[in-house]
C-alpha cells in the first residue's frame, strides 16, 4: 500500500511534462516539488528530504544519468528510490538507468495508472528499507550501521589503530542482591544512557554490553584523529556523570555506584565475527586484552581510570596523570607501564 | 477536433486521468512552449549544433505524444533519431513539414474550446 502524502521531486526540463507529472502525483494524494534540471534537483535533494524522485533523462546542464551517478555516490541519497520517466530512445539507455540504480523505468507519455502502481511499489520498498535501517541502528551503533551500508557485510577484520575502553560497575553483584530486579534494570538503563552519551560525544562506539560492563572503541569502525585523547576525555566525563548520578541517588536514599575504566591504545583487528546469520562488530588483539586487564586492575589500586603507556603518549599536555610503575599482567609476556588519570586522591 | 491530427483516444484518456480543465491549461502551456522548440530546431540547424537539435526534437516528440499528436510526434522523432543531416537543405525541408504539422495541431487543440 502506498504511503499517503509522500513527498516527491519531479525533475524535467520540459514544462508540459513537469505540470502533467505533478498533476498525476497530486491526484494520487502526494505532494510534488519541481526542478528543471539535474543540478537544481540535486541541490534540493541535499537540502530537504524527499521520498521519491521522478527523473527525466534528457536535460540541459545535468542530465538524468549524471543525477543517478551522483545519487549512487552519496551515502545520504543512495537509497532514495528513483523512477525514470523518459521518452529517451534506445534500450541501452534504459538498461543504463537500471544499472545506475533506478528503481523503475516508465516511458513517456507516462500512463497514469502505471505511474500510480510504480510509485506505490517504490514507496513500499522504501518503507521496508527504512524500517530495516532503523532496526540495524537499534542493534548496532550508527557508525557500524554506516560502515555496513557503505562496505556491506563480510566476516573478517582489518588492522586499525584504535583505543579500546572497558568499563564496569564496582560491587555490582552486591548491589543486585540488595534491591529488586526491576530497580536494577532501571539503574542499568540510566547508567548505559549516561555512558553512551559520554562515549559517543567523544567519537567512541560502544560495541559490547555485558551485564554491568561495556566495551567501547575509539578509532574503529571509523578512523579518529586523536583516539587516545578522545577515549580519556570520554572516561573523565563518564566519571563526572556518575558523580552527578550518585548525588541524585543519595538524595533518593539509594546506594551509590562506582565505576572502573581501563584504556589501552594500539593496533587492533576490527571487523565482524560470528556467522553469516548472526555476527557482531568487535575488536581483538593484545590492546583489547590489556584494556580489560587495566579495567580489572582499577579495583586493586583503587583508581577510577587506568591507561597504558601508548594511550599516555597520545595525550595532550594538561591531563593529570600519576605513574603507577611497571605492572606484570596475567597472560602478558611484557611488563606494562600503567598510569592513573586524575587527582592523587582518586 | 481533427482526428487525423490528434488521436482522439489518447486525448480522451488524458482528459480522463488529469481532468478536462487541467488538460485545457496544459494545452495552453504546450502552445506557448512549442514555438520555442521549433525555433530552437531551426537555430540549432543553422548553427550546426547537433546536441541542441536532438534535444529540441526530443522535447517536441515527447509533448506531441502526450496530446496524441501522433504525426507531429513521428516527424519530431525522425529528426531526433537522425540528428543533423549532412545536407542542411534536407533538414530545412523536414523542419518546414514539421511546422506545417504543428500549425494543424495547434488549430486542432484549440478547436474544442473555440467551437
Amino acid at each position: 500500500m502506498a504511503e499517503p502524502g509522500a513527498r516527491l521531486l519531479i525533475v524535467d526540463d520540459n514544462k508540459v511534462n513537469r505540470l502533467l507529472l505533478s498533476r498525476n502525483v497530486q491526484m494520487q494524494g502526494h505532494r510534488a516539488e519541481l526542478a528543471e534540471n539535474g543540478r537544481i534537483a540535486l541541490e534540493m535533494l541535499r537540502r530537504e528530504p524527499f521520498d521519491l524522485l521522478l527523473l527525466d533523462i534528457e536535460m540541459p546542464e545535468m542530465d538524468g544519468f549524471a543525477v543517478l551517478e551522483q545519487l549512487k555516490a552519496d551515502p545520504q541519497l543512495r537509497d532514495l528510490p528513483v523512477i525514470v520517466t523518459s521518452s529517451v530512445e534506445g534500450l541501452e539507455n534504459i538498461v543504463r538507468c537500471i544499472g545506475l540504480g533506478a528503481e523503475d523505468y516508465l516511458p513517456k507519455p507516462v500512463n497514469a495508472v502505471l505511474l500510480k502502481a510504480r510509485i506505490g511499489a517504490s514507496l513500499e520498498k522504501k518503507r521496508l528499507r527504512d524500517q530495516q535501517k532503523d532496526l540495524v541502528r537499534r542493534f548496532a551503533t550508527s557508525e557500524v550501521a554506516q560502515d555496513l551500508q557503505q562496505s556491506g557485510f563480510s566476516l573478517g577484520g582489518k588492522r586499525v589503530h584504535a583505543s579500546v575502553m572497558f568499563s564496569d560497575i564496582r560491587g555490582f553483584t552486591t548491589l543486585v542482591e540488595s534491591q529488586p530486579p526491576e530497580e536494577t534494570i532501571e539503574l542499568l538503563n540510566t547508567y548505559y544512557t549516561l555512558m553512551f552519551d559520554a562515549i559517543s560525544s567523544h567519537g567512541g562506539v560502544v560495541n559490547q554490553m555485558i551485564g554491568d560492563g561495556l566495551m567501547a572503541l575509539f578509532g574503529a569502525p571509523l578512523p579518529l584523529d586523536d583516539c587516545a585523547g578522545s577515549a580519556v576525555a570520554a572516561a573523565m566525563e563518564m566519571i563526572e556523570l556518575i558523580e552527578q548520578f550518585n548525588l541524585e541517588r543519595s538524595a533518593a536514599q539509594k546506594p551509590t555506584i562506582r565505576i572502573g575504566i581501563g584504556i589501552a591504545t594500539g593496533n587492533v583487528v576490527a571487523g565482524y565475527t560470528g556467522t553469516q546469520q548472526r555476527a557482531t562488530y568487535t575488536c581483538i588483539g593484545d590492546t583489547v586484552n590489556l584494556a580489560a586487564r587495566l579495567e580489572a586492575h582499577t579495583k586493586s589500586v583503587q583508581r577510577a581510570i587506568l591507561i597504558d603507556a601508548a594511550t599516555r603518549y597520545g595525550l595532550r599536555a594538561g591531563v593529570q596523570l600519576i605513574a603507577l610503575g611497571d605492572m606484570q599482567f596475567k597472560g602478558k609476556a611484557v611488563v606494562e607501564q600503567v598510569y592513573a588519570v586524575g587527582q592523587d586522591s582518586a | 477536433m481533427n482526428e487525423s491530427v490528434i488521436d482522439k483516444t489518447v486525448y480522451a484518456e488524458l482528459e480522463h486521468t488529469a481532468g478536462a480543465e487541467f488538460v485545457a491549461e496544459l494545452v495552453d502551456t504546450f502552445l506557448e512552449e512549442a514555438p520555442g522548440m521549433l525555433a530552437a530546431l531551426r537555430s540549432a540547424r543553422t548553427e550546426n549544433h547537433a546536441e541542441r537539435f536532438r534535444r529540441a526534437a526530443h522535447s517536441l516528440k515527447s509533448n506531441s505524444s502526450t496530446f496524441g499528436a501522433s504525426k507531429l510526434a513521428a516527424l519530431a522523432r525522425e529528426l531526433e533519431l537522425k540528428g543533423l543531416d549532412a545536407d542542411p537543405a534536407r533538414d530545412m525541408a523536414a523542419l518546414a513539414a514539421l511546422e506545417v504539422e504543428y500549425a494543424r495541431v495547434a488549430v486542432a487543440l484549440k478547436a474544442p474550446r473555440d467551437g
